[in-house]
């Protein structure tokens, strides 16, 4: 077991590794002097000069990258000149909401997908399954940002039940963070649920043809017992990889729902820095939002080796 | 996606140089392989269903012109939010311009990015994959870079592509390319290994035959199936993601018309005129939903293994 976590962690830099080159070679994408384009076109050639050497642009290409891992390893992922503050700082502020907004996305995502899969596998050709699948199939195709834009019209302009954009802190006003949450949450997350519940069904079709639950059956056990007894915790173990694979596609989701909603998340600062050509703010948001999707990566692949024990000794 | 190959489609070589009458059996095996195709394939509900709403796509991409009632890029400020009507049949945006015709026209753009972008993923992640997948060494390394690269949320490595090349169509298509070709070269990496052992190809080798020979007469066929699935989802995730990127502001520029641009002005809208994103998204769903039911149709005859139990 230790020796599976090991590789599996050790796995993790070298793609570290990449990460960090391609977010490095970013700002060398941009056409023609990247100090040039950060400063705009009424910068004088003093500025741009200056601006070259602040960033060690005027550097070998390979002394550059070599800087810029020996920054990130320090957790300096540089300077905002729009802010005029170390992206890090930025970054921290602006994680909660994007990290709340994740988490209640993959919620309701888990909670109208995983029931629905199972419900769906355990009695396939039904209307229930017919009906879920088709769900699901809009769920897959309807554009999750234009779903929320029907959702502000619906739900707040329409019926006014909920706020149609804002957010506050879950630390500040619980009630007032609830309510601002529920639209972003369920337009991120339904398209999600869609994902996982297609996948449920088809692990939960595969674990019911198992001789396991022949042998369930044999017994004389009621189908009930054996769908949700034998079955669905079974049928469970690879729908957890769906959901670490659900959660990073969430973290990209989130900064298109954040722009709906105007949340001021990562998604949100990352937008308005492209703006801002604040190249230094994009990198960080990239870095740290790939970061965290390995991390989450090797997070789901621990958490399988714990479920399912044939994993660590393959 | 998931990686998987179908069964070999190739006669086998080693069979072939015990029994020369093999070779001359090959094609009417190869015409044999495509006839067992086109029946399931036509009567697959899938594929029929999405390939008629795919056509009815592309014949409003191509007969835009005729189609349109308006000038898609024509200022009207006194029709500005017009609702539905028999003059404006999806009504006006904020501008005043006819959201019908905009539709139509944005469909051309759609239809660009995702076409270009899947052609470009499957040409590159086919020599890609086929390198990684017939040379070791070459392997490690293209493996790390596309474990780097898939390690990125695919919209945000688009859109921080976007932030350093600036918009514009080209480099949406090229942002996009370089997101999703990854994935499909991880799919040739996959079906090129599991191909490779098999005996037709170690015949082939043994034979003395050139390894780009192998890779292009014997690998090559085996991928396309995986390949064309493949390509059809990616085709329905760069139309997405194009809408996304323009919804955004970073896809094409706002005065071209393209359906993530029309949402996005709708946005600003909502409250009173929701048509503005309403029918751009409506176009957009029943684009994704045409290629996804005909990405999941041609997996279930091409690759049987892959398909979705019923």
């Amino acid at each position: 077991m230790t020796a599976y976590l090991l590789r599996r962690i050790l796995a993790v830099i070298p793609v570290m590794l990449v990460v960090v080159t391609v977010v490095f070679l970013l700002v060398h994408l941009i056409p023609g002097d990247p100090a040039s384009a950060m400063l705009g076109p009424d910068a004088t050639p003093a500025q741009i000069e200056a601006t070259r050497r602040q960033f060690g642009l005027d550097r070998p290409i390979w002394e550059q990258l070599l800087n810029f891992y020996g920054r990130v390893l320090q957790g300096d992922l540089g300077h905002s000149y729009f802010l005029n503050r170390p992206v890090t700082g930025v970054l921290w502020e602006r994680a909660e909401p994007t990290l709340l907004l994740t988490f209640s996305a993959l919620l309701v995502a888990i909670a109208i997908g995983v029931p629905s899969g199972i419900v769906a596998g355990a009695y396939p050709g039904s209307l229930a399954d017919r009906v879920l699948m088709l769900g699901a199939l809009l769920g897959v195709c309807i554009p999750g940002f234009w779903l929320s834009l029907n959702f502000v019209y619906f739900f707040a302009v329409k019926l006014a039940w909920l706020p149609a954009a804002g957010y506050s802190s879950l630390l500040v006003d619980p009630w007032a963070a609830l309510r601002f949450m529920v639209l972003p949450a369920v337009s991120l997350g339904f398209n999600q649920s869609a994902l996982i519940a297609r996948i449920a069904r088809s692990c939960m079709l595969e674990v019911l043809q198992q001789d396991y639950i022949r042998t369930a059956r044999a017994k004389g056990l009621r189908e009930g017992v054996v769908i949700y007894l034998h079955a669905f915790r079974n049928a469970l173990v690879p729908v957890v990889t769906v959901i670490g694979i659900t959660m990073a596609i969430l973290i990209g989701g989130a900064v298109v729902t954040e722009i709906v909603f105007n949340i001021p998340g990562l998604g949100r600062l990352v937008i308005s820095a492209i703006l801002r050509r604040d190249y230094p703010v994009v990198q960080g948001v990239v870095l740290v939002t790939a970061a965290a999707y390995v991390l989450i990566n090797l997070a789901v692949d621990m958490l399988y080796a714990f479920i399912d024990p044939r994993i660590r000794y393959d | 996606m998931t990686a998987g190959a179908p069964a070999p489609a190739e006669p086998d070589v080693a069979d072939a140089a015990v029994r020369p009458e093999a070779i001359t059996a090959a094609p009417a095996a190869t015409t044999t392989t495509r006839a067992r195709w086109r029946r399931p394939l036509a009567r697959n509900r899938n594929v029929l269903v999405g390939t008629t709403l795919l056509i009815v796509f592309v014949l409003a991409a191509i007969f835009a012109g005729a189609l349109a009632t308006h000038n898609p890029t024509r200022l009207d400020p006194g029709a500005r939010l017009r609702p539905p009507s028999a003059q404006h049949y999806f009504g006006t945006d904020e501008f005043g311009r006819d959201v019908y015709s905009l539709v139509l026209y944005g469909s051309r753009v759609s239809l660009l990015v995702g076409g270009v972008t899947m052609l470009l993923t499957s040409a590159g992640g086919v020599v890609i994959g086929l390198a990684a997948g017939f040379y070791r060494r070459l392997d490690l390394l293209i493996m790390r870079v596309t474990d780097g690269l898939m390690a990125f949320p695919a919209i945000l490595l688009a859109i921080a592509f976007m932030a350093a090349r600036g918009p514009g169509v080209w480099n949406v298509i090229l942002a996009l390319s370089i997101v999703y070709m990854p994935r499909t070269a991880l799919l040739i990496r996959s079906t090129v290994l599991s191909v490779r052992e098999l005996d037709y190809v170690q015949a082939a080798r043994s034979l003395g035959r050139p390894d780009l020979g192998i890779a292009c007469r014997h690998i090559l066929p085996n991928c396309l199936a995986p390949l064309l699935v493949q390509g059809t989802f990616i085709f329905a995730y760069a139309i997405l993601a194009e809408a996304i990127l323009g919804f955004l502001g970073v896809g094409v520029p706002p005065y071209v018309p393209s359906w993530g641009n029309v949402i996005s002005s709708g946005k600003n809208v909502i409250r009173e005129a929701f048509w503005v994103s309403l029918f751009p998204g409506l176009a957009l769903t029943v684009a994704g939903l045409s290629l996804n039911l005909l990405g999941d149709g041609l997996r279930d005859v091409l690759d049987p293994r892959l398909r979705v139990r019923q």
